[in-house]
């Protein structure tokens, strides 16, 4: 990274909200660097999603968005709807989840891909739009395409038509790339297939990488840094790591000993109790206390603030309370206690 | 059904030339070609007194002959190019500006919407017919006027319809990532949700090309469509009606609208099952 420069995407208090008055993203930072994968974790309806949206100016029309996200130093929240257009695709790309029905089933592949290069590249000739369009289908290595760019949505499988909307995500070298839980709709084993192909771009090019998912797995092998969220809020943040091994919040260890491990002691997986608070009634104090086994009287009432604790940042009043408690175990020493 | 649906997906729907279709096709084709020939090879003038007045069918006289002694069969047979002229322009007009009120209802939302559906409602709270008829009888009578009366009652249909199926198309996931990959507006409408839309109104308008020569007819009718002396079956049915014992007056443009009426259903029933894949 060159020494005085901007960070590549840098969010500041990002809230979002609904015109109704619900706050569904409530005050977001992270910072995104450029070569590196970002990941974003949380529970559906944590508000993910909509959050990276935001940031592409496709948040839902009926909502608003406040605070500051930065790319390379502009500011993207209230830009012009035409400077956004021109942003969209070209520096910021965005992977959908659902490759089933992420992709116009009227156009061919490679007319699909032809769309996304020729938008932000008005003038490029025809012969070298198509060099492009199997360039990029190489590059995510759909195997024969010329071959495959003549055909249409539904004669690609699930993991190829994935393979198909990265290539139109990164069609213009963009210089932070969102895959929005790109492996959800996929099975298993073509989910590594794709989370490899992302990564192999992402070194490549250096794509600042930001990989929304609810799969702590998935982030444990691509991310450098992780964002926890949970109801619109960020509780824990750090690098990979430190995350995983040196976690300061309740939630997060729930989440890590949700998982269930190849080595080590066959306990049972131990789920966390209840489910993510309904955006209408999201609770007083911090809005994980109801299924933290850890609550005392100070989370009902005071939300934590998201301060450094060790390696991690971490918005846990008893963050202190969960050194040397090694991941996986905490949960029966915090009942115990 | 499974395999229906299988074969559909392989690519391009399959054109079965089904009876109802060729029969469809057969009666709008003999229509077409007599309004495009009649000119070449007519027996009789359709304007001209060839007989005595309210002959009876006869050999000379298929169709036998009117009031003023005409000929019923000429007369008919003319008629096609005022019935097929109106319903085409009616047709085409409608569905351009209907589609284009209800995709821009369905793109932009909002106040757009509110206004221009509200306009289509309460043209479509008129009886069509009243409708047709107040807007006929306030420009005046004339073929041109029945043309524009019928667009305005028929419009609507196709502002709702496309505006249906452009609410559907626009919340699928792929014109979010259309707008994802920096797409305007303009291109999103044009080249992602239209492409998308048009099958229920190609299959709507074929089905109202009958309904239209039925309108138009209705309005000639109580006359306010196409004048005498020209041969047009709503006028003349009327005619008819005024010397109810000469039945063949009315018969020959009756039976007329009949088939031409039911020769585009056919073809619109055709087509539905052709490109709608949800009729199996």
């Amino acid at each position: 990274m060159g020494t005085s420069q901007q960070p590549l995407l840098n969010v500041r208090n990002l809230r979002v909200t609904l015109r109704n008055g619900l706050e569904i993203v409530r005050g977001v930072d992270f910072v995104a660097e450029a070569g590196k994968v970002l990941g974003i974790v949380g529970e559906s309806g944590s508000g993910k999603s909509i959050m990276m949206r935001a940031a592409m100016g496709l948040s839902p029309s009926l909502s608003t968005v406040t605070g500051s996200i930065r790319l390379r130093g502009e500011e993207l929240v209230g830009a012009h709807e035409r400077r956004m257009q021109k942003l969209r695709g070209s520096k910021i790309g965005l992977v959908f989840q659902d490759p089933m029905s992420a992709l116009n089933p009227v156009i061919t592949i490679g007319k699909l891909i032809a769309e996304a290069v020729r938008l932000h590249n008005p003038d490029m000739s025809a012969a070298g739009v198509r060099r492009r369009t199997i360039e990029l289908l190489d590059l995510v290595a759909v195997p024969q395409p010329e071959l495959r760019a003549n055909q249409y949505v539904h004669e690609f499988s699930g993991g190829m038509r994935q393979r198909v909307m990265i290539a139109m995500a990164i069609a213009n070298n963009p210089e932070v790339l969102i895959a929005d839980e790109p492996t959800t709709a996929l099975d298993v084993t073509v989910q590594a297939q794709i989370l490899e192909v992302l990564k192999n771009l992402q070194t490549r090019f250096s794509i600042g990488l930001i990989l929304i998912t609810h799969d702590l797995g998935v982030v444990a092998g691509t991310a450098d840094t992780v964002v926890v969220m949970y109801a619109g809020k960020v509780m824990e943040s750090g690098a990979v790591r430190d995350i995983f091994y040196r976690s300061r919040h309740p939630y997060t260890r729930g989440l890590l000993s949700c998982l269930p491990t190849i080595s080590g002691n066959r306990s049972r997986l131990e789920p966390i109790s209840g489910s993510p608070p309904l955006l209408s009634a999201r609770p007083v104090g911090c809005p994980f206390h109801p299924r933290c086994s850890m609550a005392q009287n100070t989370c009902r009432s005071e939300e934590p603030k998201l301060r450094q604790v060790d390696d991690v940042l971490t918005a846990c009043h008893f963050a202190e309370s969960l050194r040397g408690v090694a991941t996986g175990q905490w949960t029966s020493r915090a009942e115990h206690a | 059904m499974s395999m229906v649906l299988g074969a559909k997906a392989q690519g391009k729907p399959k054109i079965t030339l089904r009876p109802v279709l060729i029969a469809g096709l057969l009666i709008v084709g003999f229509w077409i070609v007599v309004a495009l020939t009649i000119d070449v090879w007519t027996v009789y003038d359709p304007l001209k007194l060839v007989a005595r007045k309210l002959q009876p069918p006869s050999f000379e006289h298929w169709l036998g002959t009117d009031a003023l002694g005409r000929d019923v069969m000429t007369r008919t047979l003319y008629g096609a190019r005022y019935s097929i002229a109106i319903s085409m322009i009616v047709v085409v007009c409608s569905v351009a500006f209907g589609s284009l009120v209800g995709a821009m209802a369905g793109f932009f939302g909002g106040w757009t919407d509110s206004v221009l559906m509200r306009l289509v409602d309460i043209t479509l709270s008129f009886p069509p017919v009243l409708l047709a008829m107040a807007v006929a009888a306030s420009l005046g009578p004339g073929l041109q006027n029945t043309a524009i009366a019928v667009i305005a009652v028929w419009w609507p249909v196709y502002a709702r319809l496309m505006r249906g199926q452009v609410l559907d198309v626009i919340s699928r996931d792929h014109i979010e990532a259309a707008r994802a990959g920096g797409a305007s507006s303009y291109r999103l409408l044009t080249k992602h949700i239209l492409p998308l839309s048009w099958t229920p109104t190609i299959i709507s308008a074929t089905m109202d090309f009958g309904q239209v020569v039925l309108l138009a007819a209705s309005l000639s009718f109580i006359g306010l469509g196409a004048q005498p002396p020209s041969p047009e079956w709503g006028s003349m049915i009327s005619d008819g009606a005024a010397h109810f014992y000469s039945w063949w007056i009315a018969f020959g443009p009756g039976v007329a609208i009949l088939s031409l009426g039911l020769g585009f259903n056919f073809i619109g029933d055709a087509l539905r099952d052709i490109l709608d894949p949800r009729e199996l």
